[in-house]
């Protein structure tokens, strides 16, 4: 299985919350909190904290494409 | 069944229901059960609130999610059909300038983004060993004193009011001032005119504080403020307004998950050895989490407005028409969270609302989140004899604030 991560800047409301459930996956920028991903075709055994931070993220600012 | 069959055809709910809720008084720290009623009669269904108007509420987890990040739900307090928490609150709107409180995007998430950078989650993290030395010695201190105590003023208070301070930057030596004049803007017992004196008092503290850290800038969030400031991106007093701001959200929402957890927790014995036996950090943000979920202490439903006609289920919520998130009937939805009436701290609770959900969800959560670590992390470690030292049905809960807690928690040990 493969997974793509996309982030939609623009909706992202810098609450940190996927930093948290993948912190692999996920930073953010220093001067305003906006999402970073760092990784957007995460190893198999990420996948779950990313589907969390997916899940968990206020904005619907992340969506995967899983293959 | 007979709820169902009640129903007015055109399926909206029998004007009776009012908003708020009240509780079940034998039952104090679960959520009104009318809220249960409606979620499962009227998921969408209408209520009536104090100005006699009828907003929608909305009562299920996925709904909630799905309308708090519909761009057609708006928080902008100026419109007309915007359902108030209470007469005050209608009566300010006009009055108060754009804040992140009652703006959309893009507005809205301008003005975050300006105020985000010293919550970061790696920034919040770093605050942990002062955190856990506040707490600590606010520990101390009631080990060292007369038995019982309560903890809402030993730790409960104290713990958040210490910490904000940390964080906006107030140095030592004005510690007791900035606490003991940010309980006298909370306590019930003090006077209108105390309160405005308090917050006035604060006010001005922060606004001299704001132009210390002008010319002598540190690493803490005045001075984050202060930079922006001398940008030009903001001004000197929207500035001093979001560091009160962040004292009045963050201060009295921590107490009281302080105070009513550990009521909680005494009260599922069970539930309490778990926490006090597994000091893993995932057992304990997983608690922390649980506790946020269960008790989900903001009772006065999170308030907006439809910009555009929105079909939801089988109803259409019209342009104009007011709507109101019950937090915690999303967060007992037993679609969501199975057994939701069991306090079980090992559950996955991680999508619990209680922060609220959307761009507005809690700016402060991830300071909320470690300060209720760091505190149930310690505290039932510390003193693993804790009990409550007055019955349950004696202690008073404050049914018609903003949350739900308890005015004095007398424990021993
Ligand atoms: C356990 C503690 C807390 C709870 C349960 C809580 C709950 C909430 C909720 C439900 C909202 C959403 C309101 C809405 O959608 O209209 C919110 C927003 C907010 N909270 Fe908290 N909060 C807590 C702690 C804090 C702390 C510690 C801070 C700051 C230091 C804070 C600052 C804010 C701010 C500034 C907003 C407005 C965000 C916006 O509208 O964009 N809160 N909080
Ligand atoms: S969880 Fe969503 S809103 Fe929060 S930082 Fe990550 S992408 Fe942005």
């Amino acid at each position: 299985m493969s997974m793509r991560v996309e982030l939609d800047e623009p909706k992202c409301v810098a609450s940190g919350q996927c930093v948290m459930a993948a912190p692999e996956v996920f930073d953010q920028r220093e001067e305003d909190g906006v999402a970073i991903v760092l990784d957007d075709g995460p190893a198999p055994e990420l996948h779950d904290g990313v589907r969390e931070a997916a899940a968990i993220c206020p904005a619907a600012a992340i969506h995967l494409v899983e293959r | 069944m007979s709820g169902i069959l009640a129903r007015p055809a055109d399926g909206t709910t029998p004007p009776d229901r009012a908003y708020p809720m009240t509780r079940d008084l034998t039952c104090p720290l679960a959520p009104p059960p009318g809220l249960h009623t409606a979620r499962a009669e009227s998921p969408v269904g209408r209520v009536r609130i104090w100005n006699g108007t009828t907003p929608w509420l909305i009562t299920r987890h996925a709904d909630q999610r799905a309308l708090l990040v519909d761009p057609r739900v708006s928080n902008d307090d100026h419109e007309p059909g915007f359902p108030y928490v209470n007469a005050h609150r209608a009566a300010i709107a006009h009055a108060t300038p754009p804040l992140i409180t009652n703006t959309d995007a893009p507005e809205h998430t301008r003005l975050r983004r300006m105020v985000n950078a010293p919550f970061l989650v790696k920034r919040i993290e770093a605050m942990r060993p002062a955190i856990q030395k506040i707490v600590d010695d606010l520990i101390d201190t009631m080990l060292d004193g007369p038995k019982p105590a309560d903890l809402l003023t030993a730790l409960a208070l104290p713990v958040p009011s210490l910490v904000i301070a940390e964080l906006l930057g107030v140095p030592y030596a004005d510690h007791d001032f900035f606490q003991s004049n940010s309980n006298l803007v909370l306590d019930s017992d003090a006077s209108a005119d105390e309160a405005r004196r308090a917050s006035g008092a604060l006010t001005g503290y922060l606004d001299t504080l704001l132009g210390e850290k002008l010319t002598a800038p540190g690493e803490d969030v005045l001075s984050g403020m202060g930079r922006r400031v001398t940008a030009g991106e903001m001004t000197r007093t929207e500035a001093v307004h979001m560091g009160v701001a962040m004292l009045i959200a963050g201060h009295e929402t921590t107490a009281t998950m302080i105070s009513l957890g550990t009521l909680a927790l005494l009260q599922h014995p069970d539930q309490l050895a778990l926490l006090r036996d597994d000091d893993d950090p995932r057992t304990v943000a997983g608690a922390v989490d649980e506790l946020l979920r269960y008790l989900t202490i903001v009772q006065t439903g999170v308030r907006r407005v439809a910009k555009e006609d929105i079909s939801i289920g089988d109803q259409v919520i019209r342009a104009g028409d007011g709507i109101i998130f019950d937090l915690a009937a999303a967060n007992w939805d037993p679609e969501a969270f199975p057994e939701a009436d069991r306090l079980d701290l090992r559950r996955p609770a991680r999508t619990h609302q209680a922060f609220g959900y959307g761009p507005h969800q809690c700016l402060g959560q991830s300071l909320a989140r470690l300060e209720l670590q760091v505190v149930y992390g310690t505290l039932y470690r510390r003193v693993p004899t804790l009990t409550l030292a007055a019955p349950l049905d004696q202690l008073a809960f404050d049914h018609t604030g903003t949350t739900y807690g308890v005015r004095c928690l007398p424990v021993t040990w």
